[in-house]
C-alpha cells in the first residue's frame, strides 16, 4: 500500500562532483607524482654512485687480485712490489683481539644499564646518566681521537709499544660503544611479558637475564658484534698511530702490522703501486660486502628461531 | 569452617602519591576459587599482582598494611620463593620463545631440578595437569610460540603447575581467546582448584558466575582509589548482594 508506481533508481544521486573539486584532486594528484618522482632520482642516483665507487675499486682491483696477490707478503718500498698475505693475517688478528676485548665489556656494560641501573639509589643513578651520555658521545667521537689517545696510553704510557695489542686496545675504545648501544636497544626490545613470567616462576633476577632476555636479544647483539667487525676491517686512523705499519708477519700479540685497510693507505700515499692499491681495495669492498652477508643471514636465522619456525 | 590461603589486613598500595588500593581487608579460601571483579581501574590486576609481589618490579609502589600466606607476612619472605609457591598466568599468553619442553621444564630448572628423568617426568605431568598433554605429547621440541592462542594460555598454566605452587594468580586470563578456548581454560580452572587455591580477576561477570565460588567486587569512585566492596560465596553475590554498587554493576547498569 501506497508504494511509488514511478520505477526508481537503485542509486540515488545526490551530488554532483563540481569543477572546483576536480581541479583540487588534479592538482593533488600532480604533486604526488612530482613529489615521487623527485624521490626515485634521489634513489636510483645514490644506488647509481655506490655501483660507481665500488664498481670502479673492484674492476681495477681484479687485474691484480690472483692467487699469488693474496698468498705472498708485501715487499715493502717505493715499488709497492708483492701480494697482501700478511696484511689479512694481520687483519684477522686485530678483529679477533678487539672483538674478545671489547665484546664482554661492552655486553656487561649494556646489561648493567639497561637491567640493574635503574634500581640505583644515591650518587650511582647520577654517575650512571654520565656513563650513558659518555656513551653516546664516545659513538660520535672521530676515531682519530680514539688512536691519539691510544698512542699516548697504550703504546707510550703502558709501554705496549706499536703491537696488536696497543691497537686492540684502541680498537676495542672503538667499538665499544658500538656494542653497548646495539646491546642496549637489543635488551629494551625483549617483551616484558618474559622477564614477569620467568619471574613469577621463582627465577632469580640473574637468571631471568641469562636464560630470557639474553637469548632473546642475541640477533641484535650478534648484528652489533659483526657492525663492529666491519668498522675494526676498515678503519685506519686509529691503527695508523698504534699499529706501527710493518708489513712483517706479526709473531706475537706485541708485533706490530699493518691491516688491510692500512696497507691500502701506505700503498696509495707512498708508493707508485696504484694497481695494488686497488686491488687491496677490491679485497676489503668483497670482505665488507661479505659481512653484511653474514649479519643478514645469520639475523634472520636467529628471530625465525625464536619465531619457533 | 574453610581454611584461608591468603590473608590481607588493612592493605593500601600507593604509586608514587597515587593511592591505588586503599584498606583491603579480605580472606582468600584455601582450595577455591576466589574471582575478582569489577570496572576498569578499580585495581582488580594491581591486587592480584600484590600475592606475588610483582608490584615489586615497579619503581616507586610503597605498600601498608599486612598480605599474609598461611599466616606469615610476605613482604618478610624470600620474594625468589614466595614467587616459586604462588605462581601466575598473564592476560597474554606469554611463553617463552623456546620449545614446549624447556617452557616447562624452566620453571623447575631454575628452582634446582637438573635431572633429565626428573624433569621428563614433570613435563609430562603438568601438561597433562593443563589439559595439553595429548596435543603435545609428540611435538615437545616445537616451540612454543608456535602453538595457537588458547594452547599457549594452558602451556603457561602447565608451566605454572611445574614448580608445584600452592596458589596460582590468573589475571584475566581468557580475555585474549575465542570462546571455545576460553571454556577450556574455565574447565581447567574447576579441576585445577582440587589441589590448588586460584584467585582470578576477570572482566566478564558470566565467567565469574561461571568457575568462582568467591567472588569479590572492587569498586573506585571519582578519587581513582581501588576499595574492596564486597566479598562473598559467589552464589550470594550475584544473586542477593548487600551494596546498592555491586547490584548496579553486576546487572550490567555500569562497568
Amino acid at each position: 500500500m501506497g508504494e511509488s508506481s514511478v520505477p526508481m533508481s537503485k542509486y540515488e544521486t545526490k551530488s554532483t562532483t563540481t569543477n572546483k573539486e576536480i581541479a583540487n584532486l588534479k592538482s593533488r594528484h600532480l604533486a604526488e607524482k612530482a613529489a615521487f618522482g623527485l624521490m626515485w632520482l634521489g634513489g636510483i642516483v645514490t644506488i647509481a654512485i655506490l655501483a660507481a665507487v665500488v664498481g670502479y675499486v673492484l674492476l681495477q682491483g681484479v687485474k691484480v687480485i690472483d692467487l699469488e696477490f693474496l698468498t705472498t707478503a708485501p715487499q715493502g718500498g717505493l715499488s709497492g712490489e708483492g701480494g697482501i698475505s700478511t696484511t689479512i693475517v694481520t687483519t684477522i688478528y686485530l678483529v679477533l683481539i678487539t672483538i674478545v676485548i671489547a665484546t664482554p665489556l661492552g655486553i656487561g656494560a649494556a646489561i648493567y644499564l639497561v637491567e640493574y641501573a635503574g634500581e640505583e639509589k644515591g650518587i650511582v643513578p647520577k654517575l650512571v646518566s654520565i656513563a650513558r651520555f659518555g656513551v653516546e658521545t664516545l659513538a660520535g667521537v672521530p676515531s682519530i681521537i680514539f688512536g691519539l689517545f691510544g698512542y699516548t696510553f697504550f703504546v707510550t704510557a703502558l709501554k705496549f709499544g706499536f703491537s696488536l695489542l696497543s691497537a686492540g686496545l684502541a680498537g676495542a675504545c672503538l667499538i665499544l660503544p658500538v656494542i653497548i648501544r646495539t646491546t642496549e636497544e637489543a635488551l629494551q626490545t625483549v617483551p616484558r611479558s618474559y622477564r614477569e613470567g620467568s619471574l613469577a616462576l621463582g627465577a632469580t633476577k640473574w637468571q631471568t637475564i641469562k636464560n630470557v632476555v639474553l637469548p632473546a636479544a642475541l640477533p641484535g647483539i650478534i648484528t652489533g658484534i659483526i657492525l663492529s667487525v666491519g668498522r675494526v676491517v676498515s678503519e685506519t686512523a686509529v691503527f695508523y698511530v698504534t699499529l706501527g705499519g710493518s708489513y712483517r708477519m706479526p709473531k706475537s700479540i706485541m708485533s706490530g702490522g699493518r691491516t688491510m685497510a692500512l696497507h691500502l693507505y701506505y700503498l696509495a700515499m707512498d708508493t707508485m703501486a696504484f694497481d695494488k692499491a686497488m686491488g687491496t681495495g677490491a679485497i676489503l669492498v668483497i670482505s665488507i660486502i661479505l659481512i653484511n652477508i653474514v649479519i643478514n643471514y645469520l639475523s634472520r636465522r636467529l628471530t625465525a628461531g625464536l619465531k619457533g619456525v | 569452617m574453610m581454611k584461608v590461603k591468603f590473608e590481607t589486613k588493612n592493605y593500601s598500595l600507593k604509586y608514587g602519591s597515587f593511592q591505588a588500593l586503599k584498606n583491603i581487608n579480605i580472606e582468600i579460601p584455601e582450595n577455591q576459587v576466589t574471582a575478582i571483579i569489577g570496572p576498569s581501574g578499580c585495581g582488580k590486576s594491581t591486587f592480584l599482582r600484590s600475592f606475588n609481589r610483582m608490584n615489586d618490579l615497579i619503581p616507586n609502589v610503597s605498600v601498608d598494611g599486612q598480605v599474609q600466606l598461611e599466616g606469615n607476612n610476605i613482604f618478610e619472605m624470600d620474594v625468589v620463593e614466595l614467587r616459586r609457591r604462588v605462581g601466575m598466568v598473564f592476560q597474554k599468553p606469554n611463553p617463552f620463545p623456546k620449545s614446549i619442553f624447556d617452557n616447562v621444564a624452566y620453571g623447575p630448572r631454575v628452582n634446582g631440578t637438573g635431572e633429565h628423568s626428573k624433569l621428563t617426568e614433570i613435563v609430562e605431568r603438568s601438561l597433562k595437569g593443563a589439559a595439553l598433554w595429548d596435543e603435545v605429547k609428540n611435538d615437545l621440541a616445537k616451540s612454543g610460540i608456535a602453538l595457537s592462542g588458547g594452547q599457549q594460555q594452558r602451556l603457561c598454566i602447565a608451566r605454572a603447575l611445574a614448580v608445584e605452587p600452592d596458589v596460582i594468580l590468573m589475571d584475566e586470563p581468557a580475555s585474549a581467546l575465542d570462546p571455545i578456548a576460553t571454556l577450556r581454560i574455565e574447565e581447567l580452572i574447576r579441576t585445577l582448584k582440587e589441589e590448588y587455591t586460584i584467585i582470578i580477576v576477570t572482566h566478564n561477570m558470566q565467567q565469574a558466575a561461571r568457575v568462582s565460588d568467591y567472588t569479590a567486587f572492587f569498586y573506585t569512585d571519582e578519587s581513582r582509589c581501588g576499595q574492596l566492596v564486597e566479598f562473598g560465596p559467589t552464589r550470594e553475590i550475584f544473586t542477593n548482594p548487600n551494596d546498592k554498587r555491586t547490584e548496579d554493576y553486576i546487572t550490567g547498569r555500569f562497568g
